[in-house]
């Protein structure tokens, strides 16, 4: 049966936002791996997250998706496609904020530059550097709410993928919450804590965007009997 | 002109929204787009599309030109080569006629504008005349390949770029050590325009019949003007290679534009190239020919975009948009646009389009994939939609210096 009659209200309503990156260059470059890794080391913090990030927006079509543009570049680039499974496989869930995040790559590169020397001798050619880009977020709000996991879902189905990023990506890594943006809103306004679980353990680098957007709203059908 | 409600069934209408909550911030301000050429090459296409849309959105938008006569563009001509790592020698004269050429349109453009919008080169000294409105932001817009300059042109041209609030490039390989912010915006292509919207099978077939282009065999296509960075006699070297082993054609098809007065003399040693080889077919197209262009991007087999240097190459977002697999060389922007095989195939050298070529003619299916990855590619990045959102989220930054930035309100 519909649990829709009695769905829960909130105090407060969900208002979705949406995040636009707009990048911008460093001037910093790197045709080596010994160049790399020291530029990575010194590199502002949104470098670190542009490189691990922009592609989800990117890329968000292709199924395997690439991996970051670290892992990208190693791989087939440099040709160094060892490190390049090493730095794919980092799993950027487990750090709570960027400055983690980089100690795990750099701490990676060093190890793997102590275990195969011969790799320091890998160069590229002029155009294939590694090109360190930050970037300015844009936050702003959208006209979309809502006050009810029905309208939750109406309006999930409705934002932009760059607003869905925002919430499942931005506010963990960037803002420093816990778990994601829906999670914290289902649990503390409309008491659905179980649901709220589920959606803070999905791990939304395992999806693309559009994936992601669909296990939510299957969750959330679930949830309201719809499914 | 298209409206951007147009744009809606292709990049979804939360998209366009997203640009009609961006620019209600900017509404009414007054902004100067200034380049060399109404028509011919990439950024007369945009500038054409992106000022209509900018007006649609609330912005008082203008699209300014600047005005020389031809030694002057022999002269910015040699500029564009010298920075984009060509041996040129620029004589005080030369140097000379760029500033009183600059001067004299700074005297006749309306620059009064909350924003100026400088494109390339050509229009630099411009820059000039900013103390004149000391509450204008100025932009300079690069659509060139500035990874290599020579030190010369570089040198003079260096303190008019960095009396800007911020450069725009298409790539982070063409960022310089400057002061100022250099923000990376990609350009586009407007899937609304004759160039790129679909056609029907006898659309295609009756400009193939009027351009003499037999279907009789895989056809493969550069779609460049005659130009020395664009490698045409490369792609000509490249096409014999494949046709050892395979029957195919070539079609180079380019055009002139009012700011390129190289292009015939390069066309010349084209046509020697290709003379009496009745399976190349050179065409010599008038800059409206966007039709033609389409139809022959949607015949061919393969693409092929084997430039030397590349601001951008926007014929490889072209390609992609209609699903075709491309070879390109990974040069300039020509990397953000292909995702070596997830989205095309990169190569470096003649021998290397040769074997890419022949890669995608014997494989139809990874041709296929590569093809359908790349218009997803291009429908994300490389519309021209994505481009209106990155102008608006500059000029909404301009003078900040944060990494994160909230809009507050509806």
């Amino acid at each position: 049966m519909s649990q829709l009659a009695n769905s829960p209200r909130a105090v407060a309503p969900f208002r979705f936002y949406t995040s636009l990156i707009l990048p911008e260059a460093t001037g910093l470059r790197a045709a080596t791996l010994m160049q790399w890794g020291s530029l990575l080391g010194q590199v502002p913090e949104s470098c670190i997250y542009y490189h691990t990030h922009h592609f989800l927006l990117q890329h968000h079509y292709l199924t395997p998706e690439p991996t970051s543009d670290f892992a990208y570049w190693v791989t087939e680039i440099v040709g160094e496609a060892r490190l390049g499974e090493l730095l794919a496989s980092i799993d950027t869930m487990a750090y709570a904020n960027l400055g983690d995040l980089r100690h795990a790559i750099t701490a990676t590169i060093d190890a793997y530059l102590r275990e195969h020397p011969s790799a320091r001798l890998r160069f590229v050619g002029e155009g294939e550097e590694f090109f360190f880009v930050k970037c300015v977020h844009v936050i702003m709000p959208t006209s979309q709410t809502a006050s009810t996991l029905l309208e939750f879902a109406q309006a999930l189905e409705r934002v932009s993928l760059p607003s869905l990023y925002f919430h499942m990506f931005d506010a963990r890594l960037r803002v420093g919450h816990p778990t994601s943006d829906f999670s914290i809103w289902m649990a503390e306004q409309l008491d659905l804590k179980a649901l709220a679980a589920r959606v803070s353990q999905l791990d939304p680098y395992a999806h693309t965007l559009e994936t992601l957007r669909a296990t939510l709203l299957a969750m959330i059908r679930e949830q309201l009997g719809l499914a | 002109m298209a409206s951007l409600e147009q744009y809606e069934p292709i990049v979804g209408p939360s998209v366009a929204q997203e640009l009609r909550d961006l620019a209600k911030r900017l509404s009414g301000k007054r902004l100067v787009m200034v380049n060399s050429t109404r028509v011919g090459g990439g950024v007369a296409e945009i500038l054409a599309q992106m000022v209509p849309l900018l007006r649609e959105l609330g912005l008082d938008a203008q699209w300014d030109i600047i005005e020389g006569p031809e030694t002057f563009y022999k002269v910015t001509k040699a500029f564009h080569n010298a920075l984009q790592g060509r041996r040129e020698v620029l004589t005080d004269e030369m140097l000379e006629l760029f500033l009183a050429v600059g001067r004299q349109n700074a005297e006749r453009l309306n620059l009064d504008a909350d924003i100026v919008f400088i494109h390339d080169p050509q229009p630099l000294p411009l820059v000039e005349q900013r103390k004149r409105y000391p509450s204008s932001r100025w932009l300079w817009r690069c659509h060139i390949d500035l990874s290599r300059p020579q030190q010369q042109s570089w040198n003079f041209l260096k303190p008019f770029i960095g009396n800007f609030d911020a450069a725009v490039y298409s790539s982070p390989a063409f960022a310089q050590q400057m002061p100022m912010r250099q923000v990376l915006v990609a350009p586009s292509i407007d899937p609304l325009s004759e160039k790129n919207r679909e056609l029907l099978p006898e659309e295609i077939a009756a400009v193939l019949e009027r351009l003499d282009i037999p279907q009789d065999r895989p056809i493969i296509t550069q779609v460049s003007r005659f130009d020395y960075f664009k490698d045409p006699l490369g792609v000509i070297e490249a096409f014999r290679g494949v046709r050892r082993s395979l029957k195919c054609r070539l079609v180079l098809a380019g055009g002139p534009a009012s700011d390129d007065p190289e292009g015939e003399e390069v066309l010349n040693r084209v046509r020697e190239a290709a003379k009496d080889d009745p399976d190349i077919h050179l065409l010599m197209l008038p800059p409206t020919s966007h039709l033609e262009i389409n139809a022959l991007q949607r015949a061919s087999a393969v693409i092929v975009q084997k430039s030397l240097r590349e601001g951008f190459g926007l014929t490889v977002s072209e390609a992609l948009w209609k699903a075709k697999p491309v070879v390109a060389s990974a040069v300039g922007g020509i990397p953000l646009q292909i995702t070596h095989r997830y989205s095309g195939l990169l190569v470096h050298s003649v021998a290397g389009a040769t074997y890419a070529i022949k890669q995608l003619l014997r494989n139809s299916a990874y041709a296929k994939r590569l093809g359908e990855n790349g218009r997803e590619h291009v429908r994300h990045n490389f519309l021209l939609t994505r481009h209106l959102r990155d102008y608006l989220l500059t000029c909404l930054t301009l003078g900040s210096t944060d990494d994160v930035i909230r809009l507050n309100g509806d």
